[in-house]
């Protein structure tokens, strides 16, 4: 098993015609995603790699290919209106690959998928991998095993990093899901764990936070209370001055709070395993095992 | 971004909000005109991002037109927290019978925006968040129907027992919530919120923080931005599309993405050194984003080494590669490189970097020890 995706999903692309969009739709077709539609308004009737037919809408995409999941890859300035889109077409699962949608257009559309049922994640995330089963957003395929480690992580190439040193260890992932780098995101820590836990196929969990608001502080309270599964954590950003936002929206330290000692120490006292460096990952996860 | 006092008082005007007149000025002769205008009683407020204006000289009262030409002329041109004073606000000086709180975040855990008001009003917020929390009164609103005029008024009442000044307390937050979405703001603060001995509510002084998202469907608010009051290195790499933090460390650092810009500043400290900046040139980065990035990091005289940390996903190897040679060939470096480069188009990249006499290394440990070393005049 796996955690969001698996086998069953069916994928549409939003923006499956634009620059990124169609870049990485055919690297999520050749890592064996069944995308089954694509969404660019004035292109439809059209076909993606002669394969993959394109619609002007998601409601049409949903309806004609039963879809079940979405991808987007649309500009900021258009990113909220498509999740919207989604949300409304009925999709369980929407996730935002696109960087910069304004905060407060995030305030009105996370209620407005939460209402539907859907799970929105990211925005300005890479997506999902579920190793040799499925791929959603952009996580680089040939750097992931199959195997038993769930990785949940705020950040995008610090989680390849972090990926590439248990796959070249011998430590496959079950699914590994990058929640996003921005303040408001659909699927935090919390959700992820959750799910790791109540998966049999998950063993252990990696989670990578950095600076900025209190998501890692919670998701220490809820390992302690409820995950029996061993977790090695990692926060990036020990070195970040206050005030200034380190690349991602999300990660800035506000006066004294939401500083990675903060957040380290909540992880060590609610028994997580703490990487010093993104090296770590593997000696303490065969601790833990 | 951050907006100035004097901008942030003039999104509030023109919301409808009541503020005290006030100017901006950038000669001490301009200072003395206005302050004649408004009868000489003025305050003079440096115009800079920072704060602790007051403390470090930065606020002065003056009572006649040609006091406040003398305090223009100490506040222009004086530094605060690094920042050279460009602007001063002109301002009649205004009595105050009380000072409170009032201002709008959004809020992370709640995902809403969320109004605080304090009767404590004209200090830090944050100090009275520590010492007194139960001074401050929190309310997160749902965006899809706003502040609603019972809810403000239930606040209006916890800031004022007056009724009219509770309205109109209430008033200017239902305004301040209308403006936070009319502008992208991530932040705007009233503070103080003051009434006068006569009775009436007015904002007197206004802090603004735009979400830097908002700004490419905002040209009117972009068209804000002071570059005068930022450091000239990190305006030359938002220009060209990279996010630069300097910090005071000698080893220079390039690296695709955020976290891992993090993560390679914190291991270059856990091998004992100390990093000279955050850079992230984010994704698809093409050749010349790697040129402005080594421009950049070269510019900063403290730099000894420089470190370049890459995993490519969407970066590729050989387009880093690229950058980096062209980069020397136009200016040659006077410090010692250490690439390290993995990921997508690794062996290209790599081979790019021997023709070209440059070596690289696939570990990310490793490259940053020989980071440190080299900084420290050693060999790795």
């Amino acid at each position: 098993m796996s955690i969001f995706i698996d086998h069953a999903t069916r994928l549409v692309v939003q923006g499956i015609t634009g620059r990124d969009g169609s870049f990485h739709a055919k690297q999520m077709m050749a890592y064996g995603t069944k995308v089954v539609a694509g969404v660019t308004p004035g292109k439809g009737g059209q076909r993606f790699e002669d394969t993959v037919p394109v619609f002007n809408t998601v409601a049409e995409a949903v309806h004609e290919t039963k879809a079940n999941a979405a991808v987007i890859y649309v500009p900021a300035a258009v990113a909220a209106s498509a999740i919207f889109e989604a949300a409304d077409a009925g999709l369980g699962l929407i996730v935002c690959i696109t960087e910069g949608i304004p905060v407060l257009d995030m305030t009105r559309a996370l209620p407005y998928v939460h209402e539907r049922g859907g799970r929105l994640i990211g925005p300005n995330c890479p997506g999902l991998i579920s190793p040799g089963r499925s791929k959603v957003g952009i996580i680089p395929g040939n750097i992931c095993e199959p195997g038993k480690i769930g990785v949940v992580s705020r950040s995008g190439t610090l989680t390849y990093e972090i990926i590439h040193q248990l796959s070249t260890n011998g430590l496959g992932q079950s699914t590994c899901v990058g929640i996003g780098g921005d303040p408001l995101i659909g699927t935090n820590f919390v959700h992820c764990l959750t799910a790791f836990e109540a998966d049999p196929e998950t063993a252990a969990i990696v989670m990578i936070g950095e600076i900025g608001g209190t998501d890692e502080q919670q998701a220490a309270e809820f390992v302690k209370e409820s995950v029996k599964k061993p977790v090695v954590g990692f926060i990036a950003g020990q070195t970040a001055p206050p005030g200034r936002r380190m690349g991602h929206a999300g990660a800035i330290i506000s006066g004294s709070s939401g500083t990675a000692a903060e957040k380290m120490t909540a992880l060590a006292n609610a028994g997580i395993s703490v990487m010093k460096r993104p090296a770590d990952v593997v000696p303490l996860l065969k601790e833990r095992l | 971004m951050n907006l100035h006092e004097y901008q942030a008082r003039d999104i509030l005007r023109r919301h409808g909000i009541p503020v005290p007149p006030g100017e901006v000025a950038s000669t001490p002769a301009e200072a003395g005109a206005i302050a004649a205008r408004f009868g000489g009683r003025v305050v003079v407020k440096a115009q800079v991002h920072a704060g602790g204006r007051g403390k470090a000289g930065g606020v002065k009262l003056a009572k006649t037109a040609a006091e406040a030409e003398a305090h223009a002329k100490a506040i222009l041109g004086m530094t605060i927290k690094g920042l050279t004073v460009q602007k001063v606000l002109i301002a009649p000086t205004v009595e105050i019978a009380s000072e409170s709180y009032v201002g709008i975040m959004v809020d992370r855990a709640s995902q809403r925006p969320v109004l605080m008001v304090s009767p404590a009003g004209g200090i830090d917020i944050e100090e009275v968040a520590a010492k007194t929390p139960d001074k401050i009164h929190r309310l997160a609103i749902d965006p899809r129907y706003g502040l609603l005029q019972h809810q403000a008024l239930a606040l209006g009442f916890q800031l004022y027992s007056d009724v009219k000044q509770a309205r109109a307390a209430a008033d200017i937050m239902q305004k301040l919530y209308t403006a936070v979405y009319a502008v992208g703001a991530s932040l705007a603060e009233i503070n103080p919120l003051v009434t006068t001995p006569d009775g009436t509510v007015q904002a007197l002084d206004a802090k603004i923080a735009i979400d830097d998202s908002e700004l490419e469907r905002r040209p009117e608010i972009a068209a804000l931005r002071d570059v005068s009051a930022e450091a000239a290195a990190e305006v030359a790499a938002r220009e060209a599309g990279l996010t630069f933090i300097k910090l005071e460390g000698d080893v220079g650092c390039c690296v695709n993405g955020a976290g891992l810009a993090m993560a390679t500043m914190d291991l270059v400290k856990y091998y004992g050194g100390d990093p000279a900046n955050f850079l992230d040139i984010g994704g698809s980065s093409n050749p010349q984003k790697v040129v402005a990035a080594l421009r950049i990091i070269t510019g900063d005289p403290n730099v000894k080494s420089i470190l370049f940390n890459i995993f490519g996903g969407i970066t590729r190897g050989d387009d880093v590669a690229n950058g980096i040679v062209q980069a020397t060939k136009a200016f040659p470096l006077k410090v010692p490189i250490v690439i390290r480069l993995t990921g997508t188009n690794e062996k290209e990249g790599i081979a790019i970097l021997e023709r070209a006499g440059f070596a690289a290394v696939s570990d990310m440990d490793d490259a940053v020890k020989q980071a440190v070393a080299k900084a420290k005049g050693k060999a790795a």
